[in-house]
């Protein structure tokens, strides 16, 4: 029971670290960008290949899983996206996903279609009984990273100067750059955050899920996008309660009830969106 | 002035010469059809170089016929597929036709092989009914039900008494679980419960979890190949291994050209299938050299025999026509054919033109420092059982 538990935890903390980049740029900068996966993918990609063809320790991966996507989202956000910053919905829907379908058949093409693997150091692997409830130790390692993130992020929006300029850029951009305020930079560097989050996540994924291949991108597009419906939109809080939601029930559904267990997230989706459309840990009249 | 002239004729006398042998009847043309692209790729990949090989080896000719393959890249879409079929039968005059890495990519193929009455050799599609929906479609690969049953079997000789089955959500999925829960029940065995899991499952943990909490001797899995090592990864990472639990399946979730990736979790698992690299014969020793060397070190799978097998299907029916191409008798001559493939003695059931074949069961083992899937029993002259319980 405890073990159920602690896997949809720890499963629960994976989806948070992949979506959060996701609920940042939808939520704070109104933007729906479906490619979230496609960074993600990158980050794996960046710490598989760096493991097994450079021979770089898991650990030291993990800096460049953030920053190669980052990098790549600043340059994407400043040559592609920002045109799509006022365009509707539709487009942007439109645009963001057939940059996945591009990602896809180019990691294809120069990867191949099998998983990369990550093989993950000793000390990481294995698994330890803590008064009859047995733990991965993997999985207590993911739990206390994306935890320590989560504590970050929210520190970072709450208590810095740059979190209040980047809320009060979201809750109007343009009184916001009359203030002073240099919209354009906020928005880069809150993209490349999201980006760098992301690739994280789909570094710490990729031995969960059996390696990085290329139709990773859609592998966990439901998963964001359900952890950001459920969890609302707007910060930090609403997706780390959404993703532990939806990972614990995840996981107990599949546990208890085998048979109908995939289709619990979609349920609890759907009613979640009964009750609160906004989302279930939102601010009531948030955007 | 004079040279000149006589190089010009010789060259025109070349063209000619050249384009005379391109319409000739000698040449005959047999259209390879993979998935070189998409999800399947590495399937096409491996298919691609089995079928090249044996052309490699064996030379071009054949019963006074000159062999030409045409490879062509379905990127694994049943649509795709048909047309180029078509365009292969229509344009190129393809006297047969080869591949089909998935079960939807050969049937959508089936009504134009029956209707221009050519030979669809299926060399990797493992859905048992494939071979029923037309007569002119034959088997190199295997069924799943054929390496299914086996497993059950063995499983119950050998002090496994209670599964519990995990299986992926879709056909062939469906398909391992029936054969061995059916075969295992039959004989005597129980199965504790049937698992399945989504085809896009992200995580095993609660599967795994529910199998270990069920206590049984062992766990029959089928998964499709790219998710074998994270199901394994995560059975040694939960402690089902050493809590006394069986990995048992069939051979694709130890797929030799995975095997390496996956990496030490897969130490012990039992699975039953038709072919392994480290098949010990002189014909698969000498298979798998070749086959590393011409392809920059890359292990044969099974999918590379059996398009090395569809090709050796070809030449020995060509060979018992003499060289007639027309589909009818090129099928008469492949119903019952029989020789010796790198996996061993393989043989087309003339009634339900699928293969009958040795089924290996097979250990995951440390040899020279590589993992492989080590032979330690046999069972001879497998025929499918789906199409055996019909009849």
């Amino acid at each position: 029971m405890l073990t159920i538990l602690f896997d949809g935890i720890a499963y629960g903390m994976l989806l948070f670290v992949l979506a959060c980049g996701l609920s940042v740029t939808l939520g704070l900068m109104n933007f729906v960008n479906l490619a979230h996966g496609a960074f993600a993918m990158l980050g794996g990609y960046a710490t598989a290949l760096l493991m097994n063809r450079c021979g770089v320790p898991f650990l030291a991966t993990l800096p460049i899983a953030f920053a190669a996507p980052a990098i790549l989202g600043v340059a994407l956000e400043r040559t592609l996206y920002r045109r799509l910053y006022g365009a509707s919905p539709l487009d942007q829907v439109l645009f963001t996903i057939g940059l996945v379908f591009m990602a896809m058949p180019i990691a294809n093409y120069f990867l191949g279609d099998q998983p990369q693997q990550v093989h993950l150091p000793l000390f990481l692997q294995g698994r330890v009984e803590w008064g009859g409830v047995g733990i991965g130790i993997y999985r207590l390692f993911i739990i206390l990273v994306c935890g320590a993130i989560a504590a970050a992020l929210q520190m970072f929006l709450i208590g810095t100067r740059f979190g209040a300029q980047l809320r009060a850029a979201v809750d109007d951009a343009r009184v916001a750059s009359g203030l002073g305020i240099d919209v354009d930079r906020l928005f880069t560097i809150t993209f490349a955050i999201g980006c760098g989050l992301a690739g994280l996540g789909g570094a710490l994924a990729a031995d969960v899920v059996g390696g990085i291949d290329p139709t990773f991108p859609v592998k966990f597009m439901v998963s964001f996008l359900i952890v950001v419906t459920v969890g609302g939109s707007n910060g930090v809080l609403g997706a780390l309660l959404g993703a532990l939601l939806l990972g614990v029930l995840d996981v107990a559904g599949k546990y208890y009830v085998p048979s109908i267990g995939a289709f619990i997230i979609y349920a609890v989706m759907v009613a979640a969106l009964l009750i609160r459309p906004q989302g279930l840990f939102a601010r009531s009249g948030g955007r | 002035m004079l040279r000149a002239i006589l190089r010009a004729g010789l060259a025109a006398g070349a063209i000619v010469a050249a384009s005379a042998a391109f319409a000739d009847d000698d040449v005959v043309n047999i259209g390879l059809i993979l998935p070189m692209t998409g999800q399947a790729a590495s399937t096409g990949k491996q298919e691609q170089a089995g079928a090249q090989l044996y052309l490699q080896q064996h030379g071009a000719s054949v019963a006074g016929k000159k062999i030409a393959l045409i490879i062509k890249d379905d990127g694994g879409a049943a649509d795709v597929t048909k047309r180029l079929a078509q365009e292969l039968i229509g344009n190129d005059k393809a006297k047969a036709l080869m591949g089909f890495g998935l079960t939807p990519l050969a049937l959508a193929v089936a009504p134009v092989a029956t209707e221009a009455k050519v030979p669809e050799i299926v060399t990797a599609a493992a859905t048992a009914m494939i071979t029923e929906k037309s007569p002119y479609i034959v088997r190199t690969s295997f069924t799943l039900p054929q390496a299914a049953a086996p497993m059950a079997e063995w499983s119950l000789k050998n002090g496994i008494h209670k599964v519990v089955t995990f299986v992926t959500d879709y056909g062939p999925g469906n398909d391992a679980e029936k054969w061995f829960s059916d075969t295992f029940t039959k004989g005597g065995g129980t199965v504790v419960e049937q698992i399945r899991a989504p085809l896009k499952n992200p995580d095993f943990a609660p599967f795994l979890q529910r199998v270990k909490d069920d206590a049984p001797d062992a766990v029959f899995v089928f998964v499709p190949s790219g998710q074998g090592s994270a199901f394994m990864k995560q059975f040694a990472e939960r402690g089902l291994d050493k809590s006394g639990i069986k990995l048992i399946g069939t051979g694709d979730v130890t797929d030799d050209d995975l095997l390496a990736d996956i990496g030490d979790p897969a130490l012990g698992a039992v699975t039953t299938h038709h072919y392994s690299v480290a098949h010990p014969s002189p014909e698969n020793k000498a298979f798998v050299e070749a086959f590393k060397k011409a392809n920059g070190g890359l292990r044969p799978n099974f999918m590379a025999v059996a398009a090395y097998d569809g090709m050796a299907l070809v030449y020995g029916a060509l060979e018992k026509t003499k060289g007639a191409t027309d589909g009818d008798a090129l099928i008469e001559a492949m119903k019952g054919a029989s020789w010796i493939s790198p996996r061993g003695p393989v043989s087309i059931d003339p009634q339900t033109r699928d293969i009958i074949q040795n089924i290996y069961v097979r250990k995951v083992e440390k040899v020279d420092g590589e993992l492989y899937n080590v032979e330690f029993s046999t069972i001879e002259a497998v025929k499918d059982p789906f199409k055996a319980a019909k009849n």
